[in-house]
């Protein structure tokens, strides 16, 4: 194999592949059998960051960008003039060991264009997986993603030697999907994850009365969301987060701020800015609606439907209902704690622990890790200095605000800038 | 009153573990714990030296363990950060273990508790970033070979993962700070120490120990670092966080940032 060619199209499709933001590379458990290469033991290991910040944990590239669709908010839309490569299937099993055995990475995030036909595309793809497993006896962390409208079949193979399974839903909304790509059905996203979600409870049932059982996708499924494409709430987007959560099971849903790489009247223009903040607020509310007990339509509904960018959603929340405060440390339950602003889970879990020893106050908050620039406003514990003015919701805020720092407060401030 | 006492043992996990087996067997008055070398004599204490036994040392760690999982990794984790009088905190903190009945390594309003669990858990934030961080590179005679220089002392900590991990290849993790490191030969991992000429970093500059292959891997490594940037959300500041400096030089991926 010539070194340069591999080089430039490695070049090529890095480049393509780096707007899938998902790198997770835990919740497997594939030990080393037989002195084989590699071992998924469940926790995810990020091997290096990019200059963005995201974690680096997989090899994440295309198998081509040669593709016959044409969505818009795709760098590798028939339409759009750029140079096109495709690895053959040995060259990315070589470049995934030798770049393992090195441990720079936890294993392979394989995806690609679709050419001649979504059956095609993802025969090729379970085929590169099924050569890692069974000829190299390799170990580490296989993701690839599920070409919409693949074949059943094809996509239970999948499940067989893939850790994890993926189809990008992309545009939240049914309409968006019909203005920006045209050529894709929404059933053809949906089946895929459907087969891969009834396999995966299959295997599981199956599991429990035979313990030799090989697993299935042992990762399960995720999904990815452009955000600030189409125009829609932040309502519609966590609304079919909440969906795709429960119906299909996923793992995660990723929320990825568009960035322009078209010049198209459907869409921002190039250079317009990624929607960055927006992404981290849906990000928190996703959070808090997986490990804090938040039902989305207490954050979001048709009175609020959209998030509040000055403020994280949990406060934003809180200010919204300022009658079930203030709670008290020693007292509440462990619901109710996860709900305080500035008490994250890992707070939550220690003051419980503590707090069977002695009444807490603020010194032991503090060392705790809560954040009391936030949290002193709503709570009550062993001391008798506590916020006792009952304040409005905006006064609040602003005594917050003032108080505390956030890292993209300058985007949305009106204050004028003495220096920039 | 007996006069309290520093005592010292050579340096070894065991041996402080018999240390503190002498202290609770014969109810010495500890004024410090200190290592073999680097041992300081208080105005009004005496000395002694404890001598390494393993059933004693062992009888500590079979205790300890008895309270809690939680525990002894809590332990044997601060003991790994290396920290300067750490063996005293760590004694302190084994007796309070002992003296009441409840299991107290939850109680993070004691502030030798918080301390002890906060120490454990950077140690546990190093041993992780170094399953990450490590960067093997190929030498001729086909071992992988990677030089670490760690905050703490993790290689113990490590050593299951990549045994592992790697069980198909022969590897070498060298510390290059505290001047040991470990071997695996295919069957077990050894404690080798070698006697490097230099520090075999990943730097921009060839080495010819490593094979030719091995430069091809490491450019196209750094490649497809440089292509998963998306240019319009560059982050330094989280990018450096995320990877300190520090370990830069031993990151193919940052050689040329170094």
């Amino acid at each position: 194999m010539s070194f340069e060619r591999i080089r430039e199209k490695l070049n090529i499709l890095a480049d393509a592949a780096k707007y899938d933001v998902s790198c997770s590379s835990s919740g497997s458990t594939r030990t080393n059998k037989s002195k084989g290469l590699g071992n998924s033991t469940g926790m995810g290991i990020c091997h290096s960051y990019t200059e963005d910040g995201r974690c680096i944990s997989l090899l994440k590239i295309l198998l081509t960008n040669h593709c016959i669709f044409d969505c818009a908010y795709c760098v590798t839309r028939k339409s759009n003039d750029i140079k096109r490569a495709a690895f053959k299937i040995q060259e990315v099993v070589d470049l995934t060991i030798n770049f393992y055995r090195r441990n720079y990475i936890e294993g392979l995030f394989l995806s690609s264009g679709i050419f001649k036909n979504p059956d095609y595309t993802m025969e090729r793809l379970v085929s590169v997986a099924k050569k890692l497993r069974l000829e190299e006896n390799f170990n580490g962390y296989i993701h690839l993603k599920s070409i919409p409208g693949a074949s059943d079949e094809l996509m239970y193979e999948a499940g067989l030697y893939a850790d994890r399974l993926s189809v990008n839903i992309e545009i939240p909304t049914i309409s968006g999907l019909r203005l920006l790509a045209p050529d894709k059905k929404h059933e053809d996203f949906t089946k895929p994850m459907r087969k891969v979600r009834d396999e995966i409870r299959r295997y599981k049932a199956e599991k429990k009365v035979i313990r030799s059982t090989p697993t299935f996708a042992p990762a399960g499924q995720s999904t990815q969301m452009i955000i600030g494409a189409t125009g829609e709430s932040d309502k519609d987007i966590m609304y079919s987060a909440t969906h795709y959560y429960s119906t299909y099971r996923m793992k995660r849903v990723y929320y990825s701020g568009y960035v322009p790489v078209a010049e198209d009247s459907r869409l921002p223009g190039i250079g317009s800015q990624v929607p960055m903040l927006r992404e981290n607020r849906l990000y928190q509310t996703d959070w808090l609606l997986r490990f804090y007990g938040f039902d989305v339509r207490e954050i979001l509904n048709d009175h609020y439907p959209n998030l509040d960018v000055e403020v994280d959603p949990k406060l934003s929340w809180a200010l919204r209902n300022l009658h079930h405060f203030p709670v008290d440390v020693n007292q509440a339950d462990k619901r109710m704690l996860a709900r305080v602003p500035g008490i994250g889970m890992q707070s939550v879990d220690r003051i419980l622990k503590a707090r069977r020893f002695r009444k807490l106050n603020w010194e032991h908050l503090k060392k705790i890790g809560v954040a009391l620039n936030r949290a002193r406003y709503f709570l009550v514990c062993d001391s008798r200095h506590w916020h006792q003015k009952d304040l409005e919701p905006a006064t609040l805020k602003g005594l917050i605000l003032q108080n505390s720092q956030g890292k993209f407060r300058k985007n949305y401030s009106t204050q004028l800038q003495l220096f920039d | 009153m007996e006069t309290a006492k520093i005592l010292i043992y050579d340096g070894s996990f065991n041996g402080f573990l018999t240390t503190v087996f002498k202290a609770f067997e014969e109810k010495v008055p500890v004024a410090d714990i200190q290592r073999n070398g680097s041992c300081q004599n208080g105005l009004f204490s005496e000395t002694e030296t404890v001598f390494t036994q393993m059933d004693k040392a062992k009888r500590v760690w079979k205790g300890i363990q008895a309270k809690s999982n939680e525990a002894i990794k809590n332990v044997y984790f601060a003991y790994l950060s290396g920290q300067r009088g750490i063996e005293f905190v760590l004694y302190r903190y084994i007796r309070k273990l002992f003296s009441k009945n409840t299991t107290s390594t939850f109680d993070f309003s004691d502030d030798l508790i918080l301390k002890i669990s906060q120490l454990a858990r950077s140690v546990g934030r190093e041993k992780h970033r170094m399953e990450a961080f490590v960067r093997f590179q190929l030498t001729k005679d086909g071992i992988y070979f990677a030089n670490i220089e760690p905050d703490f002392d993790v290689l113990p900590l490590i050593s299951k993962h990549f045994r592992s991990r790697y069980a198909d290849q022969e590897w070498i993790i060298y510390d290059v700070k505290r001047k040991y490191g470990l071997y695996h030969n295919l069957e077990s991992v050894e404690i080798i120490s070698l006697d490097l000429k230099e520090i075999y970093a990943n730097s921009v500059r060839k080495n010819d120990v490593f094979q030719g292959e091995e430069y091809r891997y490491q450019d196209l490594w750094n490649d497809y670092f440089k292509s998963t940037h998306i240019k319009s959300r560059i982050n330094r500041k989280l990018h450096t966080q995320h990877v300190p400096k520090r370990y830069w030089k031993y990151l193919s991926e940052k050689k040329e940032a170094v």
